[in-house]
Formats: C-alpha cells, structure tokens, sequence
C-alpha cells in the first residue's frame, strides 16, 4: 500500500513558487508579445494588399498547422542552429508566435462581425478608412474579442508547460526534477495541477471583472 | 444642387442603373419611389459614393464625387445619409454618436460638438435621451439620432434610404415629422420611401423608377391622379387600392 507524505510539497515549497513564478513570467512576456503580433496579423489577414494577406494567412496556417511541442522543439534545435536563443528565450518565442496566431485569427473575427452598416456609416459622416477603423470598428471588434482573448490567455499558461521540454525552468520542469529525487510523483503531480488551476482560475476571474466593467456601462 | 448624369452601374451582369440621369435643384424634396429591386437604393447610395459607379458623372454643390482627384472624405462631410436600419454606433450614446464625427473629422471641440449635438438632439425631441445608448431607444428615436449625426456635419443635402422602412408602424410619424421640418427649412433631400402619402404632401417631385431606369418624373398631385406612364399606373394600382 503506498504511503503518502504531502511534507514533499511544504519541504519544498520554495521549488514550487519559483517554478510558479517563471511559469507567469514567461506567459506574461509571450501573451505581451503575442498581442501586437496577433493584432498585425489580425488585420493582415484582412487586408486588401494581396502581398500582407498572403504572408499573414502563411504564418497563420503554419503556426495553427504544427503541434506547440514541435513547434517549441524546431524553435530550440532548428532555429537554435543559427540564433543562440536557449530555452529561456526559445520558449517565449515560440509561445508568442503560437498564441500570435490564435489571436490573429480572434482579432480578424471580431473586425469581420461588425455589421458592415457600421464602416458604411462612419465612412457616410466623411471618416477616412483609417479613422473609421480606429474610431468605429476596432472598439466594437475588441469587445467582441474580450471572451475568446481571455482564453488564449489561460490557454497559454496552460501550454506554457510544454517549454519543460527544451529545458526551461518552469513549474512543470521544476516538478519533473522534484519527482526524480523525491520519487513522490501522486503528491507533486497532484499538487502542481492545483497550482495550474489556481493560476488559470484567478486570471480567469480578473479578465471576466474587467470585462463586465468594461461592458456594464453599455446597457 | 444635385445633379446626376448617364450614370450605369452593374453588379456583375445585372444592370443595375442604366442611364440614369437627374437634376435636384436647391431646397427641392425628391422622393425616389419604385418597386423592390428597381434601383432605388443603389442609385441614392452612389449619390454619396457608399456604392461606386461604372460610368457616368455626379456632383453635389459642385463637387464631382466619383472624380477620383476628389478627396471623397471631405465631400461626404456636404451629404448627410440616413440609413434604414440607422446603423447608430452601438457603443456609444446618443449624443456620443452625433459628436464623434464633428471632432473627429471637423477637429471641432468636444464642447462645441456637444452644444451643437445638444442643439440637434433637443430639436428632435430627444432632449431627455443625451446618454442613453441605441439599444435602449426604440426604432423611431434611434432613426431621429441618426438624423441628428448626419445633421450634425452641417451638410448642404440630406439623403434618406427608406428611413421608416424598418419602424413599427407608430413610429412612422415621429420620423417623417423630422423629415418634414429638414425640407420647411429648406434642406435639399432626395428620399427613397414607401410612404406615398408622405410623399405627396412634401415633396417637390417624384421620380419614379423600375428595372434600374427612371421611367417617370412628375410633380406629386399630377403623379399620383394621372401618371403618364402605364408602368407607374401599374404601380400606384397595386400600392394604393389597398
């Protein structure tokens, strides 16, 4: 009968909360780059310029094409040939351009389901193309994108995990390591999913206040 | 102050408009009247060039519109369009959706739109709605808030596309009330409507249209007793002995 001993988790508490942390650090700094790149490419995605549309479709299909784990793993060996990025910054890319590609098909949505009537009337009262897209159409896509945007957030947290897997110091990776020598794999496994679903939980909660302060004032 | 010449326009092979050609001198009331799918609302909406043309030349107050050496931003700022389905911005409020355009295209203040847009609102009926948001007006004050957006850029023409075609029928009035006062004060308008009573009372003409040609052009008490043309008889038989 298996013994457990949960003081694995309190004796190495500080091993948890690190690995906790460079698991947040590394999300924010991925979700804060693949914000820009999914906004460039949301709206290259609608372009008119064959050449932008075609270059942001090709990224797009590309990225949603290939599995984070082999994304991340071509990014370390692949690309790791000719840039020296090491795990740390090899996993940030990869995370950013993955989540950047989510985003920019989120972003090309929300653009998209603005009614039209909406571009024809801000168009109508003598707006360029320009001011009507950042007066009229983009505050109404945003709010659109709230609800799907705050789950590619959790979802990065999520898969922020794979990066263990090119070595990166993470909360996963600092368990994986804690489980070699503690061989209390129910205990740790148990714990860092508790950890995970914290995580995600209270991001879950602060993105849904700020969106319901962000639309109360609406209706 | 609107005049339209030879102009054609085709959604692939459909002919559209052929031929079209019409003048609306100043303070004249135009209402475009017709059968579904005669031309009426693609002829108003290259007025504005919201839908382009093939061929063919438009100028309002002396602008050519679809010239492509005119900045088409600053000619739209002289045409005000109201929409049927009003297309008022959902996320802002009443008096936001009549101000946005004035500064952001005018660069005028925010005080001096509001004062204006108060102005606007309040000689619509729609004092007491300043803050409130579209979806909480019913279908008649959304369309006068639309009014009063397009008002709100000073334009020298008004151009309504079916304005009361998406109201509940008690709503009709308050609309067409509004309308009414525009061509009092002399606003140019040219008016695609289904409301032919309206149309006899304001209007200083009617153009009818069918298959994307104006068929006739008469003055409302001789079109609506005696039309020349058996395709407009046709017509008002089936619109008015109901």
């Amino acid at each position: 009968m298996y013994q457990y001993d949960w003081s694995v988790i309190s004796r190495n508490m500080d091993v948890f909360i690190d690995g906790a942390l460079k698991t947040l650090e590394i999300s924010a700094i991925s979700i804060l780059l693949a914000i820009p790149i999914g906004i460039l490419f949301g709206l290259g995605r609608i372009s008119k310029n064959k050449i932008i549309f075609i270059i942001s479709s090709t990224y797009i299909e590309i990225i949603r094409g290939v599995p984070l784990l082999v994304l991340l793993m071509w990014i370390f060996y692949v690309l790791g040939q000719f840039f020296s990025l090491g795990s740390y910054w090899g996993s940030i890319v990869g995370l950013a351009l993955f989540a950047g590609a989510f985003i920019a098909e989120i972003v090309r949505s929300g653009i998209q389901g603005v009614p039209k009537g909406q571009m024809e009337a801000a168009r109508s009262l003598g707006m360029s193309h320009t001011k009507a897209m950042t007066h009229i159409i983009l505050p109404q896509a945003f709010r659109r994108v709230l609800p799907p945007l705050a789950s590619q957030f959790i979802m990065l947290i999520k898969d922020s995990s794979l990066v263990s897997v090119i070595a990166a110091t993470d909360l996963t990776l600092n368990a994986k390591n804690l489980v070699a020598t503690s061989f209390r794999s129910i205990e740790v496994w148990t714990f860092v999913a508790l950890v995970y679903f914290i995580m995600t939980f209270s991001l879950s909660l602060i993105l849904r206040y700020f969106e319901k302060r962000l639309l109360k004032s609406e209706t | 102050m609107i005049s339209i010449k030879n102009v054609n326009k085709s959604f692939g092979d459909h002919q559209v408009l052929t031929d079209v050609s019409l003048e609306v001198p100043k303070s004249n009331v135009i209402a475009l009247i017709g059968p579904s799918g005669a031309g009426k609302s693609t002829l108003i909406r290259t007025i504005n060039a919201l839908e382009p043309v093939d061929n063919g030349e438009i100028t309002v107050d002396g602008t050519s519109i679809h010239d492509k050496k005119t900045d088409i931003n600053v000619a739209r700022t002289n045409i005000g369009f109201v929409f049927q389905s009003f297309n008022l911005f959902p996320f802002l409020t009443a008096l936001e959706n009549v101000t946005m355009a004035p500064m952001k295209v005018k660069g005028l203040s925010k005080e001096a739109a509001e004062k204006r847009g108060k102005e606007l609102l309040s000689s619509l009926g729609l004092e007491d709605k300043f803050d409130a948001y579209p979806n909480r007006l019913s279908g008649g004050q959304q369309q006068r808030v639309a009014i009063a957006r397009a008002l709100a850029m000073d334009p020298t023409v008004m151009l309504f596309d079916e304005p009361t075609s998406a109201l509940d029928p008690e709503m009709v009035t308050e609309v067409l009330d509004a309308i009414r006062k525009l061509a009092k004060d002399g606003m140019t308008m040219v008016v695609v409507t289904h409301e032919m009573g309206f149309a006899k009372e304001i209007c200083d003409e009617i153009v009818f249209m069918a298959e994307g040609k104006i068929v006739e052009r008469a003055a409302p008490s001789k079109f609506f007793t005696n039309p020349d043309t058996q395709r407009a008889q046709d017509f008002l038989s089936k619109v008015l002995n109901h």
